[in-house]
């Protein structure tokens, strides 16, 4: 099974060589996803079959590190995240074969693209440390090679130079983590890693550094800055896949380290990722209420889900080290659900994103509006999205976040003080960020596609493709799907969950279909079918009844408005109004926001301007300081580059000098 | 023969080519330099006839004439001839004084003696003496580098270093000639390289100070 699937990712390299050699034909970069979408296809089916049966396929091919080889390994774990990957990669892919005719440089996007597929699909699949390392890099380096497909604009350079350097930072802590353990093992394989044994610092280290290394990559607090630079600054299609299945590849890492290699960690790492989730959740969806921008508000949505995610990844450590194993399975099951669901809403709402910018060229919301009536289909799909995501039943983000939060519930029977108090107001965080989250999606939703056009070009807007249509109601019927049926899905999920955990689910989950009762019946229970079943039959009745009985005289008049005759689009509710309340509430003092207002004076005659400035702490606080540093020591570091010949043979007469002092000590000193 | 004269011979003509390593770092003049480096050479090329003799290795008996030929004779005189034809400065440029740069020489044998000879525990006595040596040479041809301004003295420097490897090689036995031949036609190719080096350099500046040099690298425009 893994040889097929390595064969389906050998097929990429050479569609990036044909995207190449032809890429003054017109049709090459359609051409290129199209058959992209053959292979997302072919692999994500591998990776259902690797679910459904369980147990692993390994496979040793002889190329890379002599005294390593290449190692590649599915198991159901990541065939489940080869499932997430193929099946967002398709969406955009299927997405982006008529996308790609609206960018102004598709030919740049179409050879980096399938290499980025086959980066992600190999990191999945390595079963070493340097596969999986190399197949990492290839991920960062084509993606950041998509964020500069515009490099003419200023700002998409300075948001791959951002990602460029976070991207490197990441695989500097993942190479420490991997050489922690590596060094515990016996070897850079897995099979090693995972026998390793590590004492409580070793431990400690690397999920210190697998949290700063995977962290960086999926967009956690305070290392998330770059994320809303890059993701919206590459094509839509592109953005989908970066913010809905690049992050996943980043938990994935993050939940190997956690949970399959090595000894468990401590039950308090399990906590400090837990807080540091909630934050991620809340800090994030706040940036996101925030923004004009409507990618950038997709990818700072992100970052609230990614918090999510680690919320329950945290809870199901702290019950893994305090042996509470079938909890934690429940709470892992939890996010990789979450990771399925979030991945299906984020591509859907910015392949939606990319729809509107393609018909409108468009990304600031303050400029769009009346949407609804020129583009019916994108405009119920990104509904069916947003709705998704701000997690209302019966949509897929209701589930998963009602399961993370069911497992946080149990968090008092830890038996410590720390959890029993801690876990509350993690919930609170989680709620809290969910309703925000709402908040942005109705701002979202309502900007863009409701209310009178605020542009020409939002008023000249025209529906997309027929294909980009299909992608957009297929992906939004899966959240739909992913919602009413929660325990076909869950029981698939519980199974990878307890291989990795290694644990039974005994008391928990199903009580039988369609009920999903994560702890108990009496604690708390949901069925998405009972509860669109009900819905539908409601709505079905209350029409009949209305029709049955109602009048038949329809009267249709102009809507009221307000006393103003011929009112500007200008008047209408504009994003920054719909955001002030909650910024006020929150922004002043985490964003520093100010607002000023420049009135003119009774008889002046200019118009009165309101300013809005909000800093980001974690640029000012964070980043800033270490650019400067990093800057300062390259400066320093740069005499040695225009040293005399002289010195320069010094240099290397001192080196030598140290080496043979070392070696000379080390046969002294054993 | 006895097994310890030959191993005092070869010992004694290890310590001759170190000890013209030292003489090089004292001379004043650039003449002088050169003569020194003959008589190094000469030395090794002692050595070298030596080893082939007790270890009945008759090629290495082409090594010593190659070191003769070329280094004793040839190197020194091209460069004499270089140094007269250029009518360069003749006295020695030093960065750090005599007395310190002996010094460090002397803390660079304790050094290779002291990291060679435990690591080279289990070989035959001979072949860690004479290592221990011969690292020595290679360091203080490396000191020699540093440690002096003009371009000649650092030619010398280098060519010192190799003979320091020359003196490694032959000293293990079953070292194949083919590692001598590359070293010395290498040598020999950094001798015309550094020929013609020169020339351009003198044309350029009317001096072989590098310091010269420096002002016209490519990243400093």
């Amino acid at each position: 099974m893994t040889a097929q699937a390595l064969l389906a990712v050998a097929v990429l390299p050479f569609l990036t060589m044909l995207a190449m050699v032809l890429h003054r034909r017109e049709n090459t970069p359609s051409l290129v996803h199209a058959a992209c979408f053959a292979v997302s296809c072919i692999l994500g089916l591998i990776g259902a079959l690797a679910v459904l049966k369980g147990g692993a396929d390994h496979v040793q091919l002889p190329v890379g590190l002599p005294w390593l080889k290449a190692h590649f390994r599915i198991d159901g774990f990541s065939g489940f995240f080869l499932v997430i990957i193929n099946l967002g990669a398709a969406a955009a892919s299927l997405f982006g074969m008529t996308y790609v005719r609206h960018l102004k440089h598709p030919a740049r996007v179409a050879v980096a693209y399938p290499m980025f597929l086959a980066g992600m699909n190999m990191a999945l699949m390595s079963d070493d440390a340097f596969s999986f390392l190399v197949s990492w890099e290839f991920m960062s380096a084509s993606s950041w090679l998509m964020v500069l497909a515009d490099h003419e604009e200023e700002e998409n350079r300075k948001a791959a130079f951002t990602y460029l350097i976070m991207a490197l930072f990441g695989t500097f802590c993942l190479l420490g983590a991997f050489g922690i353990l590596a060094q515990a093992g016996g070897g850079y394989d897995f099979t090693s890693m995972r026998a390793a044994k590590l004492d409580g610092l070793q431990s400690s280290l690397v999920v210190l550094l697998g949290l700063l290394g995977a962290g960086s990559k999926a967009g956690l607090v305070p290392l998330h800055a770059w994320l809303p630079l890059a993701h919206p600054a590459a094509p839509s299609h592109v953005s989908a896949l970066m913010s809905g299945v690049m992050t996943k590849v980043a938990l994935y890492a993050l939940a190997r380290l956690l949970f399959d290699f090595g000894p468990t960690p401590a039950w308090w790492w399990g906590a400090i990722i837990m807080v540091l989730g909630g934050i991620t959740a809340v800090v994030g969806i706040l940036y996101a209420l925030m923004q004009t921008d409507l990618k950038r508000l997709l990818a700072y949505s992100t970052v609230e889900n990614v918090g999510v995610v680690l919320i329950g990844l945290g809870v199901a450590l702290a019950f893994k080290g305090e042996g509470k194993t079938s909890y934690a399975a429940l709470a892992l099951a939890a996010s990789l659900y979450h990771m399925l669901n979030h991945s299906v809403m984020k591509s859907l709402l910015f392949l939606g994103a990319g729809a509107v910018l393609a018909s409108t060229g468009e990304r600031n919301i303050e400029k769009l509006g009346g949407l609804i009536h020129r583009m019916p289909v994108t405009a119920a799909a990104f509904l069916v999205g947003a709705a998704a995501i701000s997690a209302l039943p019966p949509l897929n983000g209701f589930v998963s976040e009602w399961l993370i939060l069911q497992s946080l519930f149990l968090g008092p029977k830890i038996p410590n003080w720390a959890m029993k108090f801690g876990s509350p107001v993690v919930a609170a965080l989680l709620a809290l960020s969910a309703a925000l989250a709402a908040a942005t999606f109705v701002r979202a939703f309502g900007m863009v596609f409701l209310g009178r056009a605020r542009s020409v070009a939002a008023e000249t807007a025209h529906e997309v493709s027929l294909s980009m249509r299909a992608v957009l109601v297929f992906l939004a019927g899966l959240c739909a799907l992913l919602g009413i049926v929660p325990v076909t899905v869950t029981s698939q999920l519980s199974g990878v969950a307890q291989n990795l955990i290694k644990a039974q689910l005994s008391e928990t989950i199903v009580q039988g279909w369609p009920w999903l009762a994560p702890i108990s019946e009496t604690r708390g229970s949901y069925s998405g079918t009972v509860l669109v079943a009900s819905v539908v039959i409601l709505i079905l009745g209350t029409v009949a009844v209305i029709k049955g009985f109602g009048t038949r005289n329809i009267r249709r008049g102009p809507a009221w408005d307000c006393g103003h005759k011929e009112a500007s689009p200008n008047f209408q509710y504009s994003a920054s109004s719909f955001a002030q309340p909650l910024r006020r509430v929150y922004g002043a003092t985490l964003f520093s926001a100010k607002e000023e207002v420049d009135m003119p004076m009774p008889n002046e005659t200019r118009p009165a301007l309101l300013t809005l400035r909000l800093i980001d702490p974690v640029w000012q606080g964070i980043y800033q300081p270490l650019a400067n540093g990093v800057a300062n020591l390259a400066n320093r570091l740069n005499r040695l580059q225009t040293m005399t010949v002289r010195r320069h043979l010094l240099m290397m007469f001192l080196t030598l000098l140290l080496m043979l002092i070392v070696a000379a000590l080390r046969r002294v000193v054993p | 023969m006895t097994i310890a004269l030959q191993y005092d011979t070869a010992h004694l003509i290890g310590a001759m080519v170190l000890l013209f390593g030292f003489q090089l770092l004292y001379q004043r003049r650039i003449k002088a330099v050169l003569s020194t480096f003959a008589l190094q050479a000469g030395a090794l090329s002692l050595a070298a006839a030596w080893q082939a003799y007790i270890q009945n290795a008759p090629h290495l008996y082409v090594t010593a004439a190659i070191a003769l030929v070329f280094k004793a004779f040839f190197v020194p005189f091209a460069l004499n001839w270089l140094v007269k034809r250029l009518g360069i400065h003749r006295s020695v440029e030093t960065a750090l004084g005599v007395g310190p740069t002996m010094l460090i020489g002397v803390v660079l044998v304790a050094l290779s003696i002291m990291l060679v000879l435990p690591v080279t525990q289990g070989a035959s006595a001979l072949t860690r003496e004479n290592l221990a040596l011969a690292m020595s040479v290679v360091l203080l041809g490396l000191l020699m580098m540093i440690t002096r301004h003009n371009a000649v003295t650092q030619v010398v420097g280098f060519m010192a270093l190799e003979n320091g490897l020359i003196l490694a090689a032959v000293g293990v036995k079953g070292m194949p000639l083919v590692v001598e031949m590359s070293v010395a036609f290498s040598v020999l190719v950094a001798m015309i390289l550094f020929g013609i080096f020169f020339f351009r350099i003198r044309e350029r500046f009317d001096s072989l100070e590098l310091h010269y040099l420096e002002t016209v690298r490519g990243d400093r425009l």
